[in-house]
């Protein structure tokens, strides 16, 4: 056996120095405005362990994006604007920024204009201003997956297919209960202008934050008799829209709740009331799929987990960060194909959301078959045509009980594009020209390619 | 009955059961004000540290008597720390600093909460099934009723506790006049920390009751907007007045909501309710059953 003398110790020391130096030169970093405590902490400790565990596995097994680390460090928000921005601004200066995912509708808005002019990634997945979809208006901000027009679209697609057709919808009734919120009312709208579409009457009730009493919206609702409830809920408010159901003799099954709706936090509290429940979803929860179990093996097994507690690993949060993961990894290595396998600037790994198609034949290669559909974001289009589907809880666990459903785009996109118009004229901006971005891209993008080669 | 009075009927009901569970919640900061003049902002948080402790003890597997024992004494323990600590230092300072203190307080407690149990949410069932009543084609919420019930119970505990028992008797003296009770050798600090006791032990009831409505989760502590406009229109220092006006706000919150709102937007009860209040404290400044304080110079 060879014996540890100092020099030799010393030169150990020294190279892994050295090897510390070489990886900290490449590395990718995330900025996380976590909220792990205070009202909202149930939701954030989810999605942010998901997003850590999925950070953590590329890094252990692959170790990192094509020899990039992936870095991250987390400021603590609350949930509440003032420190997500505060937060922004006291890690904005670190090297080397991926993109910004605050998960938070308010936060994300205070940082709109930040963004753009510091040129890094806005990540609201599933959530953000509808407009933003529009990236020759918002360049920066990343409504990945589903907005909020999208979901409504597909909520209506899927009552649709509970009655048989889009035709079956005419005379039939829908009550919209609605956060009292700009969040809650993004929708108001775009009910109205499907329920006259599709000849079905919506009434939509507002329910005041934070929704802990709501016998007076459900005794309207026993008046009105609708055929559907649409829960378009927040934190407290969903639990007490189901046990405020049972009260007045609404069924859960006729409950659909959109996708800040469906959680395990919005079903658990309210017990037996919510069997049966349905709800709207991007990625399906449960651990079976290979990259959960993958996280199980490499993250949880080694002690390196995130969650606190196992039995959370695929719950709707946990999986909705690691999907978020994907998505965010996913983008930065389709940046380092064009400019080079090494730390990005935030304008690169823009350019890599700009081009993030996963289709299924990808998403089953990372391991995701059934955890979610598909994505194909491109320069106009930052939500990127994700699909939804629907979930029933049964008490325990939750179980998909629809097909990917389409939402409806091509009704949608005019509407998206005459307010992101308008939000061009307010703010005095030129929506950028796609076309001719993407044929410059193209020869650039052949000399850069070579260049790598 | 005709669908039309029926509905009435029905939104009236709910409303006064709806309530009974705001009085439930105002009641803590009555004992609080009636025998120390403070406004006790921490209430909510401590309706959110019993509950969060409760059915996490439960959830460990302490039967529910020994959970709600431990509890009981973990509350009583709470309402004694914050009065030892907290405000026994700051006797004789201005309202508003004792004020401020509590808001601290509130902090705290909800801080600690998460620290010591987590942050996920619980489904608390008291066994009580919440399928609801019907009499005549009005429906009426089973745990509602029972919830009432339990209202009423703690608040007969508490009128005999305070009419019949030395430190009942001792509680009203202060609450009189502090100077005067101090004067004939009353111990104060003794009351007031007894007293603190007694608001731990009520939200303690709030909090199972509210926890089994809303589960048990960080949004138990807003529980507390619900109680301030009763507090306004019942009078900060009169247990019958927080009764009479937790019922008066359900009511009319529910009679504007559904019979208002379709007419001014809806969403309106959340602030009717303080818009009642205010209204009414024009008119009597000390509330419905609050006590006028006249002083002469």
């Amino acid at each position: 056996m060879p014996r540890t003398t100092p020099i030799r110790a010393l030169l150990a020391g020294a190279a892994l120095l050295a090897l510390g130096a070489g990886a900290s030169a490449a590395e990718q970093y995330f900025p996380l405005q976590s909220y792990r405590v205070g009202p909202y902490a149930a939701g954030g400790t989810g999605f942010f362990g998901g997003f850590i565990d999925y950070l953590n596995l590329v890094n252990s097994r692959d170790g990192g994006v094509n020899g990039v680390k992936l870095t991250w460090s987390e400021g603590e928000t609350q949930y509440e604007v003032e420190r997500g921005v505060e937060v922004y601004e006291r890690l904005k200066s670190r090297p080397g920024i991926a993109a910004w995912n605050p998960l938070s509708v308010g936060i994300a808005y205070a940082m709109i204009d930040r963004i753009t002019a510091d040129k890094v990634p806005l990540i609201t997945i599933n959530d953000g201003r509808t407009d933003s979809t529009d990236g020759r208006v918002f360049p920066y901000v990343f409504p990945l997956l589903l907005n909020p027009y999208s979901e409504t679209s597909g909520i209506v697609e899927y009552l649709a297919g509970r009655e048989g057709g889009l035709d079956r919808l005419k005379g039939k009734t829908i009550a919209v209960l609605y956060h009292g919120s700009p969040y809650g009312k993004e929708t108001i709208p775009i009910y109205d202008l499907l329920a006259k579409r599709y000849g079905f009457k919506v009434e939509q009730i507002e329910v005041p934050h934070p929704g802990n009493e709501q016998q007076s919206q459900w005794l309207a609702i026993r008046r009105l008799k609708p055929d559907y409830v649409v829960l378009r809920g927040w934190g407290v408010m969903n639990p007490v829209a189901l046990k405020t159901a049972q009260k007045t003799g609404f069924p859960a099954g006729r409950i659909v709740g959109n996708v800040w709706s469906n959680s395990e936090e919005d079903v658990i509290p309210a017990g037996e009331s919510a069997k049966g429940y349905v709800a709207i979803t991007t990625q399906a929860s449960g651990a079976q799929y290979p990259v959960i179990q993958e996280i199980v093996r490499a993250v949880y097994d080694k002690g390196a987990g995130n969650l606190a507690d196992r039995k959370r690993i695929g719950s709707v949060y946990h999986n909705l960060g690691v999907l978020n993961g994907i998505l965010n990894v996913e983008a930065v290595r389709i940046a380092q194909e064009r400019f080079g396998h090494r730390t990005l600037t935030g304008d690169e790994v823009r350019w890599g959301f700009e081009h993030l198609r996963l289709d299924e034949a990808r998403v089953a290669a990372l391991g995701a078959k059934g955890l979610f559909h598909s994505i194909n974001v491109t320069c106009a289009n930052h939500e990127g045509e994700g699909r939804v589907t629907f979930q029933q809880w049964d008490g325990a666990k939750w179980t998909v009980v629809s097909d990917w459903i389409k939402p409806d785009w091509a009704t949608l996109r005019p509407i998206i594009e005459a307010s992101s118009t308008a939000y061009a004229k307010e703010h005095g901006l030129t929506p950028r020209d796609c076309a001719a971005e993407e044929r410059a891209d193209a020869q650039s993008g052949k000399r850069a390619a070579a260049d790598i080669k | 009955m005709s669908p039309d009075v029926s509905f009435f009927v029905e939104v009236v009901v709910g409303g006064l059961l709806s309530g009974v569970m705001y009085a439930l919640v105002a009641i803590g900061f009555v004992l609080i004000y009636k025998t120390s003049g403070v406004l006790n902002f921490a209430q909510g948080a401590m309706v959110l540290f019993a509950a969060l402790t409760f059915v996490s003890l439960v959830e460990r597997g302490l039967p529910v008597p020994a959970a709600f024992a431990a509890t009981l004494a973990v509350m009583a323990l709470v309402g004694l720390a914050v009065e030892r600590a907290v405000l026994r230092p700051l006797v004789n300072q201005p309202p508003i600093t004792l004020f401020m203190a509590t808001l601290g307080v509130a902090y705290v407690i909800e801080g600690a909460a998460q620290l010591a149990w987590g942050t996920q949410v619980h489904a608390l069932d008291l066994g009580i099934d919440d399928t609801p009543l019907e009499f005549g084609g009005v429906l009426v919420s089973r745990f509602d009723l029972v919830a009432a019930a339990i209202a009423g119970v703690l608040v007969a505990v508490l009128t005999l506790f305070f009419h019949t028992t030395r430190t009942g008797l001792a509680f009203r003296a202060v609450a009189d006049d502090p100077l005067a009770a101090l004067g004939i050798g009353l111990r104060l600090p003794r009351i007031w920390s007894a007293v603190w006791i007694a608001s731990g032990v009520v939200a303690l009831v709030a909090g199972l009751l509210w926890g089994a409505r809303l589960g048990v989760q960080f949004s138990l502590s807003l529980v507390v907007l619900k109680a301030l406009p009763v507090l306004v229109l019942g009078g900060f220092d009169s247990i019958a007045g927080a009764i009479v006006a937790g019922l008066i706000v359900g009511a009319a919150e529910k009679l504007a909501e559904v019979y208002l709102g379709p007419v001014i937007g809806g969403g309106i009860e959340g602030w009717f309710a303080y818009v009642a209040a205010l209204a009414l404290l024009l008119v009597r400044p000390a509330g419905l059953f609050g006590r006028r304080s006249v002083e002469r110079a």
